[in-house]
């Protein structure tokens, strides 16, 4: 991975200088509070409901164990010994001390770590897909251009100040695992017929308030010059989003404002002028940053492993890990494993200080000592041999991280919620829990297949629920908390939102409804069928009828 | 007395800045609070009260809309480089440029930042610099603070007006927050890779 030269450290060091000075400005009354805010969000610091929130940034998901260690620490020493996996691949801590902050950031640096840009109007942490670089369905590896990019927007002196957040997200391979079409900038890596590098540019995609899918901006960028597109998308998003009402302030508004034709010809107008500029990457720059992410040392390994095949004749448990949580490598007899911080009755994405250390020991194990974050809140380690699985599940389960549930219901993106975000409207952890809860014999959850089910405490959508096959979105209501269900989200290269069945329910109410909706699906579904593609097959009156207890309307008829 | 900043030090500042009577600004409303981020493109002032302003002499540095309704007026004083023209955060820049033939006939361009988190004036001062060839003072005036200093001169700004009620003295430390940026920008012209050999 990506290891600091003098001059990022220097970077990050002085950031910390200056955010020490800013807080001390600020307890010193000589910032206001109004002055303080995007000051502090800009190093990842919310003041929330019970304390101050700290985001760490996890730059496109990557985790070295020494760093999970440092996080470890800093999680006992500063915070209540945990910390919280977001959709974006940060990690929050939820109980830090204001005062404590300095010294959180300092504590970072000292591991190439920071809290920069992960909340405020700017361009906030890159996200990508965590089988990047050895996905055996990967095109062009993203993550040089991911760190790239992040140093471009690091401290960018033009994008500090935009009208509202902005998200990347870059994906490299046939399948988009990094739903690049419901951010505000994504990019699809691409190799033309000529063996060429470049991307297809979205923009305009977001969840949230008013959850858009973005449209393709460019279907073809030369990968030098990605970066001044992108700066050209941004400096007319800068310049003419709207500013006068932030829920109209993200770029997709801009976007269906001008409609695509006429955005796009803005932005190429621009393009045309900055296309070839210092920014303009070269040969030599990419490839300085591309060694960092050369292949570790792999060996030289069969396809087969016998030790491993018996071991999963012998261990059902174990079998159904493998089925769930390994995943294919491009490497010969190396897998990808995904380590689940579903554990059922936990909050979605909380790890515990003591796991991080686990997952640093079995990355330096098993893993060439790195670990990677999902953006489904679940941890990675990229190359594991195959021989060594059974060891590693082994000690994966006794630090609760083997739940085989990777894909399945009860592996929920879910957000804080209500119990810590101020900005919530109801809480979403113990929804999940209580989901979690209801489907917790695993033989069953198996034999349901490929479930996702996303949760939001608020329109924010944090969880993602607009793309979850269901969807649950906490609102307020008169002052009490309720649950809308959406049915027939999905990420990937077929991203499609999900649409809402009918009036909300009450907290008690959510884990009868989501029965009552999978009872539907085992009644309908054909063979092995996938809950989505079933309610893709019946659309959603089926589910509406069972659920709210009204007759389905017959289904129209055509000669 | 020296309450402004020019390039990175403390100096006297020598120009006025006309603004609009208070009364004049429209108020828009968004669910009952006062929009202070106004759409880009929305008129600054109606014609009455462009035409009532009175323009006092000296160095003074007026409003984009006045200088395009009374050009004729204020011609004279462009030719004696007396006068500057400031834009609101939601004017666009092109408007200005449409009214001369050379951009760079106006000794002083500022740029008012209605509330420092208003980032239009940094992507217009990288047009002036870097598009538009613009060499003379780029003012930012309004809510100008501290920690924004950074970016601004970054972004093509050289010279600030503080808010009135903070320290210029103190803000001086704010130029040097980095030393050694990413990017390529109007003040550092070339992206670090290009400036240094990297590890």
């Amino acid at each position: 991975m990506y290891r600091y030269d003098a001059f990022d450290q220097q970077l990050i060091d002085e950031r910390v200088a200056q955010f020490r000075d800013q807080f001390r400005r600020y307890q010193a009354g000589q910032l206001s509070e109004d002055e303080f805010r995007p000051l502090r969000l800009q190093n990842g610091l919310y003041i929330q409901r019970h304390a101050p929130m700290l985001r760490i940034a996890v730059p496109y998901g990557l985790l070295a164990s020494h760093q999970l260690r440092k996080l470890a620490d800093i999680a006992r020493r500063y915070d209540h010994g945990y910390g919280h996996f977001s959709t974006r691949h940060n990690l929050q801590l939820n109980w830090p001390k204001l005062e404590d902050v300095p010294d959180i950031l300092a504590e970072l640096a000292t591991v190439q770590m920071h809290a920069i840009q992960t909340s405020g109007n700017c361009v906030r942490n890159i996200t990508t897909d965590p089988f990047a670089g050895i996905a055996p369905d990967e095109i062009i590896d993203p993550r040089p251009l991911a760190e790239i990019l992040r140093q471009w927007s690091s401290f960018h002196p033009e994008f500090a100040y935009l009208p509202r957040k902005f998200k990347f997200a870059i994906n490299g391979c046939q399948h988009d695992r990094a739903v690049v079409r419901v951010h505000d900038i994504g990019i699809e890596l691409l190799r033309n017929a000529a063996g060429e590098t470049g991307a297809k540019i979205w923009a305009g995609g977001g969840l949230g308030r008013t959850p858009i899918i973005g449209e393709v901006v460019s279907d073809w960028v030369p990968w030098e010059h990605i970066i001044t597109y992108c700066e050209a998308i941004l400096r007319l998003y800068n310049r003419y989003g709207r500013r006068d009402n932030s829920f109209k302030a993200r770029i997709k508004i801009l976007v269906k404002a001008l409609g695509i034709a006429e955005f796009r010809r803005q932005v190429e107008a621009e393009f045309a002028q900055t296309k070839s500029s210092a920014t303009t990457l070269d040969q030599s720059e990419y490839e300085r940053v591309a060694k960092h992410f050369q292949a570790p040392a792999y060996e030289t390994l069969p396809a087969e492993n016998t030790a491993f095949e018996t071991a999963r004749a012998t261990h059902p448990a174990f079998a159904e890990w493998v089925k769930r949580c390994v995943h294919p490598h491009r490497v010969s007899g190396y897998r990808a494993v995904t380590l689940s911080l579903k554990a059922h009755g936990g909050a979605p994405g909380n790890i515990s200080a003591a796991q991080m250390e686990s997952v640093a020991d079995l990355a330096d194990r098993y893993s060439f000592g790195e670990a990677r974050v999902a953006h489904e809140q679940n941890l990675v380690l990229a190359d594991v041999r195959l021989a060594d699985l059974f060891e590693l599940w082994r000690s994966a389960r006794e630090a609760g991280l083997a739940t085989p549930n990777i894909g399945l219901l009860t592996d929920i993106i879910c957000c804080p919620g209500g119990d810590f975000c101020a900005l919530a409207n109801a809480k979403s952890i113990p929804i999940a829990n209580a989901i979690q809860a209801r489907f917790d014999n695993l033989d069953y959850l198996f034999d349901l297949g490929e479930i996702a089910l996303n949760i939001s405490g608020c329109m924010n959508s944090c969880g993602h629920h607009h793309v979850g096959h269901i969807g649950i979105l906490g609102v307020d209501k008169d002052g009490s908390e309720w649950y809308q269900i959406s049915l027939g989200g999905s990420q990937g290269n077929a991203t499609r939102l999900g649409q809402v069945i009918g009036r909300a329910f009450a907290a008690h109410e959510v884990p009868d409804v989501i029965e009552k909706i999978i009872a539907v699906f085992v009644e309908q579904r054909e063979g092995d069928e996938r809950f989505i593609d079933v309610v893709q097959r019946l659309g959603l009156a089926p589910f509406k009828a069972r659920v709210y207890g009204i007759p389905a309307k017959e289904e129209v008829t055509h000669a | 007395m020296l309450d402004f900043i020019k390039g990175t030090t403390l100096a006297a500042n020598e120009w006025k800045t006309l603004r609009y009577p208070p009364s004049a600004a429209e108020e828009h409303k968004q669910a009952g609070k006062t929009v202070v981020h106004k759409v880009t493109g929305t008129q600054a002032a109606d014609m009455e009260t462009i035409a009532a302003l009175k323009i006092p002499a000296g160095k003074l540095i007026v409003p984009l809309k006045v200088w395009i309704a009374r050009q004729e007026e204020l011609r004279p004083r462009l030719a004696a480089g007396e006068l500057g023209v400031w834009c609101e955060s939601f004017e666009v820049i092109e408007d200005l440029l449409a009214t001369v033939d050379d951009i760079n006939d106006f000794p002083v361009i500022a740029w008012d930042f209605v509330r420092f988190t208003d980032g239009r004036g940094y992507s217009t001062a990288a047009l002036l610099r870097q598009r538009y060839g613009y060499r003379n003072e780029l003012r930012a005036i309004g809510d100008v603070l501290r920690d924004q200093l950074f970016y601004l001169r970054r972004c093509g700004f050289d010279a600030y007006e503080l808010r009135a009620d903070r320290s210029t003295d103190a803000a001086l430390t704010g130029f040097a927050d980095f030393s050694e940026p990413y990017q390529a920008s109007v003040h550092i012209d070339q992206p670090l890779w290009r400036r240094h050999i990297r590890g």
